[in-house]
């Protein structure tokens, strides 16, 4: 058996434009159907989240990739691997807390916000933030409960684009219904 | 050589999909019976296989066999799992398990927002898709003895 090869990271390119406008129309209706910038936050990684979830069954199935055994391997693949495969970027991975269950994205430009400039009115907006929910989402279904939030936001001033990743707990398997 | 049936099992142990083609002995309980059955025992598979191995495994527990018929089993690191049964003379299927995972069910189920992950998969076009793969592989073959 001959395994297809033609599913890789390659095949399906686009331009990411498309995919950047899409975000930026759905934070800017997100705007206008919320009241606060907390709710519009709470909902892009609300979605994002939605996303992650089904987003990691399709990472699994094309990167081939098995079950990390530490959060500095699972650091490393969603670094170089996932980041590069659905953003076709690849964050540079720092600040590791010494406990090793903490550590740091930076993001050198972050393909969401090419076209954007905050409004003032928007200062506690996090624009970018389905990307968090994303990752939760897709850890979460990887057995790992993970808290992922901006530190930094060039957005907002800062030199670079930050989300910061802590791991929480390992979830445990569920035995099935009926069972002990 | 022929294929008996397969299961398809999520993370909480809730049977996503069971299709059966060439199975001649029926188990005698209803269907919902034999889902927990399956469950029950691979879950134990699993941590007896993990508590037994001497040296620290890469992949866990593959398959088992009978003097009948040959189980096999492959799960992704998101716990779903894909259980097929077949004659003893399939070696290892590995690559097969995990395209039905893979092109059939991340493709028709996973990318299909109106399909719950959390149920069994109503969707028809995941259902004829997975039949004709399984009919098309070499080994399936319906007048089997």
């Amino acid at each position: 058996m001959s395994r297809q090869t033609n599913r890789g990271t390659e095949s399906k390119k686009m331009s990411s434009e498309l995919f950047t406008l899409t975000y930026g129309a759905l934070v800017t209706q997100l705007c206008k159907d919320y009241e606060n910038d907390e709710d519009v936050n709470k909902q892009l990684e609300k979605m994002g989240y939605n996303i992650g979830v089904r987003l990691i069954e399709d990472f699994l199935a094309r990167s081939n990739v098995g079950r990390c055994h530490d959060f500095r391997e699972t650091a490393d693949v969603i670094a170089k691997v996932a980041f590069k495969m659905y953003l076709g970027i690849t964050p540079t991975i720092t600040n590791w807390s010494p406990a090793g269950d903490e550590f740091s994205l930076i993001l050198e430009n972050n393909p969401l916000v090419d076209f954007v400039e905050l409004p003032d009115n928007h200062s506690t907006l996090v624009y970018s933030n389905l990307l968090c929910g994303v990752l939760r989402g897709s850890l979460e279904m990887v057995q790992m409960a993970v808290d992922v939030k901006f530190a930094q936001d060039t957005l907002k001033g800062d030199s670079v684009t930050e989300i910061r990743m802590k791991f929480i707990r390992r979830i445990e398997d569920n035995l099935p219904a009926g069972e002990e | 050589m022929t294929i008996h049936n397969l299961y398809i099992f999520d993370r909480n142990g809730i049977c996503l999909h069971y299709s059966e083609w060439n199975r001649r002995k029926q188990a005698g309980i209803s269907k919902d019976e034999e889902y927990k059955l399956m469950y029950g025992m691979l879950y134990s598979i699993r941590s007896f296989v993990s508590k037994m191995s001497p040296t620290d495994m890469k992949d866990g527990f593959l398959s088992f066999q009978t003097s009948k018929y040959k189980l096999h089993y492959y799960e992704t690191p998101s716990g779903v799992k894909v259980v097929m049964n077949t004659d003893l003379s399939v070696g290892s299927i590995r690559d097969i398990l995990h395209q039905i995972y893979s092109t059939i069910y991340v493709e028709y189920v996973v990318k299909n927002a109106l399909c719950s992950l959390n149920d069994p998969i109503q969707s028809e076009l995941f259902r004829a898709k997975l039949d004709s793969y399984i009919r098309s592989l070499p080994f399936f073959s319906a007048r089997a003895g």
